[in-house]
């Protein structure tokens, strides 16, 4: 059965004096779906979060909502309800008013309010907080009151603005387990903006991936992953080795020397293309059984995995490989048809060259400034 | 953001008030100052000001005020240094205790000071009972700074006090482990930071020590005038003349908004060498 | 240095409760000096009351500083309110500069300036002097205005913005988010505000002197017009009383705020 349409965004823009933070959004947001925002800080993610709840009005397109148009309804009027980044829980309030809050707004009766909050701290795990002020509660717990406060509500859709981005790492893997959970129960749509791309992978049934306040590709999170639709997706989701090729023709793909197998079609013949290959994809090999060969030049021990990077024609690949292999040590890779992903060319097509400038250090330089970035 | 546009306008009744009590008061000290008793225009206010001892009664309140806001400082920051390293509870009582005297009527407690330091004052009979005094103190310069002094000093302390109390204690510790001595920790890290509650407290000081006129009546006995009870004269005295007190009224402005700008000058350069 | 920093600040109390030892000590003494003691008595208390001058200008004075102190904290709000939400930032440092003006001003500056308007109204409606009550009442609100503004809007710069927010996404309109959410953060700001400008207009003397009119004298302009011929102790009993009700209030302020912050923790 096709699920319902519930939002709808139709040729969004919206800029702040000269920053275009949104250009040309489509998007669709159906009944009982697990919608996630991926992108990094400044891709406009927040902001059409924003847009769909009322805070900000696009300067030009349409909203819509169960088919209407809802441009000029003010936030206090729609039928969505958002779980902010730091919370935002009222500190006046105890943890029963503040989830009753909604509710006492819109006069419910007493008794409609002390069942539906009940119902409500037992679905966030929170039964026997009621008197406690929600200054005393940890990020974790004040996390549930902001939950429960907006789906007592119960909205059609319900918007989550990185509301795990506080939390720490653990508490965080717990948290998403049980918001998925939630969302089942509930059966309300969540949109669900995050910086973490893992995040939006083990959780959402579909993940828009955004960047310059453009969608790079919505998708499902396995297609995402295995397909992505340009080399800012290929580089942005997991880690990738991508290549200038040509498409020598149908089902053969030319790149790092060589032509290989693959299982892409429908480009024109000699066509410039961008080749993905997922480092764990990539088998290590005895050099005189490889498709290529090269000298390793840096092995990470990750746990699972080691990460080795290998210097191939002046190319760095990264390899994920359970074997061990040396620094120095001279190797063949192999690599399966079905492992090679074609991608068309695009503007980030030279934007993302390989692993040459790779470190440990400066992954968590670049993380740190963007965890600044946000406010 | 969408606000109500009542939130907005919210500032419209304080925007009307302002203009009409604080802005429409100043034109008219402006419009006094340059008409005669008549009412036409004349600069007779400000040529006047070059005559008689106003320039010695300007240079004396300045000297008054400056001095009493340099005792103020020497007394309040190694006082408000010592608060800030309390314990939080007895940081709050001794606030308190800074605080309380502003609550008393300054009248009263100028007053007072007469009581103490008259000839046979408390002091004088103190002295007299182990076979001293009596000293004079009562009508002198020494007797109206300190009164000065009683009055603000509150207004120096707890500025500068609430600066160093938000000095990250981390920051003292920081500085220790990359070397510094105690005298180093102070005029590099302490020093810096708290300058500008220095300079709130400096201003806070100093403005009402220029221009106050009651203190100098009562510990001064009239043997010295102050700016404060010359402008007071013209306006409630017996030689009323509105246009000449509001020239004067507009001088002492003038002075004290160029003092404030040496301040704030003072105040940058200041922060500015710290971080280099 | 713990023993030095102890007599320091022994000294530095001294010096400030001195004059304050010396009124509490002659509105109990026996005499008509203010300057030798006689003996404990509780005379002057008995006469204050009994001086139907002073207690009409405390009355008056108590009067004055509520309205002045009450219509100040509304408007004050309200503007930083306003102030808070103005978008253009040159026009809120405009009216923020404005505000400033009285608290920057010497008294003397302020009070004359608006003694000059009031004598300008006069003479524009014809009125020997407009000089009153109400005047007065300006005159206090004016100056008592920056204070409160200056309390209210760090507590408003302090809010989460996502609060309001947060409000009108469960269904408030900007006016019920402003008084079921912002007023009650805002609150203890506004509260500052109120018991700085009471105080403020409670004590003053330079202001008032020039601004209020014959008909209405507030204790300190009382105590001024007293001072200028000779002070009974009575004035001295009252302002014990008052010393004594301030410390109490504050002791009072403290101990439920010092409670509210532990339940904070």
């Amino acid at each position: 059965m096709e699920k319902n349409t519930v939002v709808r965004l139709s040729r969004i823009c919206k800029s702040f004096g000269s920053e275009n933070v949104l250009n040309n959004i489509d998007l669709e947001i159906k009944d009982d779906q697990f919608v996630t925002l991926l992108g990094p800080s400044g891709c406009g993610k927040t902001t059409t979060l924003r847009i769909i709840a009322g805070f900000e009005t696009p300067d030009s397109g349409e909203v819509y909502f169960d088919g209407k148009v809802i441009n000029d309804i003010p936030p206090y009027r729609r039928s969505v309800n958002t779980v902010f980044q730091k919370y935002a829980l009222f500190p006046n309030l105890n943890v029963y008013e503040n989830v009753a809050f909604g509710l006492r707004v819109k006069k419910a009766s007493d008794r409609e309010i002390s069942e539906k909050v009940r119902e409500m701290l037992r679905l966030v795990n929170l039964q026997g907080f009621e008197k406690r002020d929600v200054s005393t509660l940890s990020g974790g717990q004040q996390q549930r009151v902001a939950i429960a406060r907006a789906l007592i509500m119960q909205p059609r859709v319900l918007l989550l603005d990185e509301p795990l981005g506080a939390l720490d790492l653990k508490l965080r893997k717990d948290m998403q387990i049980e918001l998925k959970n939630i969302r089942k129960k509930t059966g309300i749509s969540f949109v669900y903006v995050t910086h973490d791309q893992e995040e939006a992978l083990s959780m959402s049934d579909t993940v828009v991936v955004m960047n310059d306040g453009v969608i790079q590709q919505i998708g499902a999170p396995i297609d995402i992953y295995n397909e992505p639709a340009n080399a800012y997706v290929a580089d942005f989701i997991g880690e990738s080795n991508i290549l200038d090729g040509v498409m020598e023709r149908d089902l053969q793909v030319r790149f790092a020397g060589r032509s290989f197998e693959c299982v892409d079609r429908g480009f024109m013949t000699d066509e410039p293309v961008d080749v993905v290959v997922r480092p764990e994809d990539v088998d290590v090999v005895a050099p005189e059984k490889g498709m290529l060969t090269g000298t390793v030049t840096e092995v990470t021990f990750m746990g699972v995995h080691y990460e080795v990077i290998v210097e191939i024609r002046g190319f760095k690949w990264m390899i994920q490989t359970t074997d061990y292999v040396s620094p120095g040590q001279f190797i063949g890779i192999f690599i399966e048809p079905d492992a090679i992903h074609v991608m068309k060319k695009s503007e980030y097509s030279d934007m993302f060259g390989d692993y040459s400038s790779y470190s440990n250090e400066l992954d968590q330089l670049s993380e740190n400034t963007e965890e600044e970035g946000r406010e | 953001m969408k606000r109500g546009i009542l939130q907005r306008a919210a500032a419209a009744p304080h925007v009307v008030w302002s203009a009409l009590f604080i802005i429409a008061p100043l034109i008219f000290v402006l419009y006094y100052t340059f008409t005669g008793q008549d009412g036409s225009f004349s600069l007779d206010n400000i040529t006047r000001l070059g005559k008689g001892n106003y320039l010695m009664i300007f240079v004396n309140s300045l000297c008054m005020a400056l001095i009493a806001t340099v005792i103020c400082f020497v007394i309040a920051y190694p006082a408000a240094y010592i608060f800030s390293r309390m314990k939080k509870k007895s940081q709050k009582l001794c606030i308190l205790l800074i605080m309380l005297p502003l609550w008393m009527n300054f009248l009263i407690t100028t007053y007072s000071w007469m009581t103490i330091l008259e000839d046979t004052g408390v002091i004088n009979t103190l002295l007299g009972l182990v076979g001293l005094g009596p000293v004079h103190m009562i009508n002198t310069p020494g007797a109206v700074i300190t009164g000065m002094v009683f009055c603000f000093l509150p207004y120096m302390i707890l500025p500068i006090y609430s600066v160093m109390a938000g000095i990250d204690p981390k920051l003292l510790e920081a500085a220790a482990d990359l070397g510094c001595s105690p005298v180093q920790i102070f005029m590099k890290v302490v020093w810096p930071l708290s300058v500008g509650g220095v300079i709130s407290g400096v201003t806070m000081v100093f403005v009402p020590s220029v221009s106050t006129f009651y203190i100098s009546q009562k510990l001064g006995g009239g043997t010295f005038q102050l700016i404060g009870d010359t402008i007071e004269s013209y306006f409630t005295g017996t030689a009323v003349n509105y246009h000449f007190g509001a020239a004067l009224s507009l001088i002492l402005m003038v002075l004290i908004l160029i003092s404030m700008a040496v301040m704030n000058r003072f105040g940058d350069d200041e922060q500015g060498g710290a971080l280099i | 240095m713990k023993k030095a920093s102890r007599i320091y600040l022994v000294l530095l109390f001294g010096f400030l409760y001195a004059p304050l030892l010396v009124m509490i000590l002659i509105s109990f003494n026996g005499g008509e000096s203010t300057a030798h003691m006689t003996g404990f008595s509780l005379r002057w208390y008995r006469e204050m009351f009994k001086d139907a001058a002073t207690l009409q200008a405390f009355k008056n004075t108590l009067t004055l500083s509520i309205s002045a102190a009450s219509a100040s904290t509304v408007l004050g709000t309200l503007a930083a309110v306003g102030i808070d939400r103005m978008k253009s930032a040159r026009l809120r440092s405009i009216i923020l500069s404005v505000t400033n003006i009285p608290m920057m001003n010497p008294d003397i500056v302020t009070g004359i300036s608006l003694m000059l308007l009031f004598v300008f109204a006069a003479s524009l409606i014809g009125y020997s002097t407009v000089l009153s009550f109400w005047t007065l009442l300006i005159a206090h609100i004016t100056f008592c205005l920056p204070y409160v503004i200056l309390s209210v809007l760090p507590k408003l710069r302090q809010m989460d913005r996502s609060l309001p927010e947060a409000a009108m996404d469960l269904g408030c309109t900007p006016m019920q988010s402003f008084f079921r959410i912002e007023l009650p953060f805002i609150g203890p700001g506004i509260l500052t505000g109120f018991i700085m400008a009471f105080t403020l207009s409670f004590d003053d003397f330079v202001i008032s002197n020039f601004t209020s009119g014959a008909g209405f004298e507030t204790l300190t302009i009382h105590i001024f017009a007293m001072i200028k011929k000779s002070v009974k102790p009575d004035i001295y009993a009252l302002s014990t009383l008052i010393f004594a009700a301030v410390l109490l209030l504050l002791l009072l302020y403290n101990l439920l705020g010092g409670r509210e912050e532990d339940m904070a923790l």
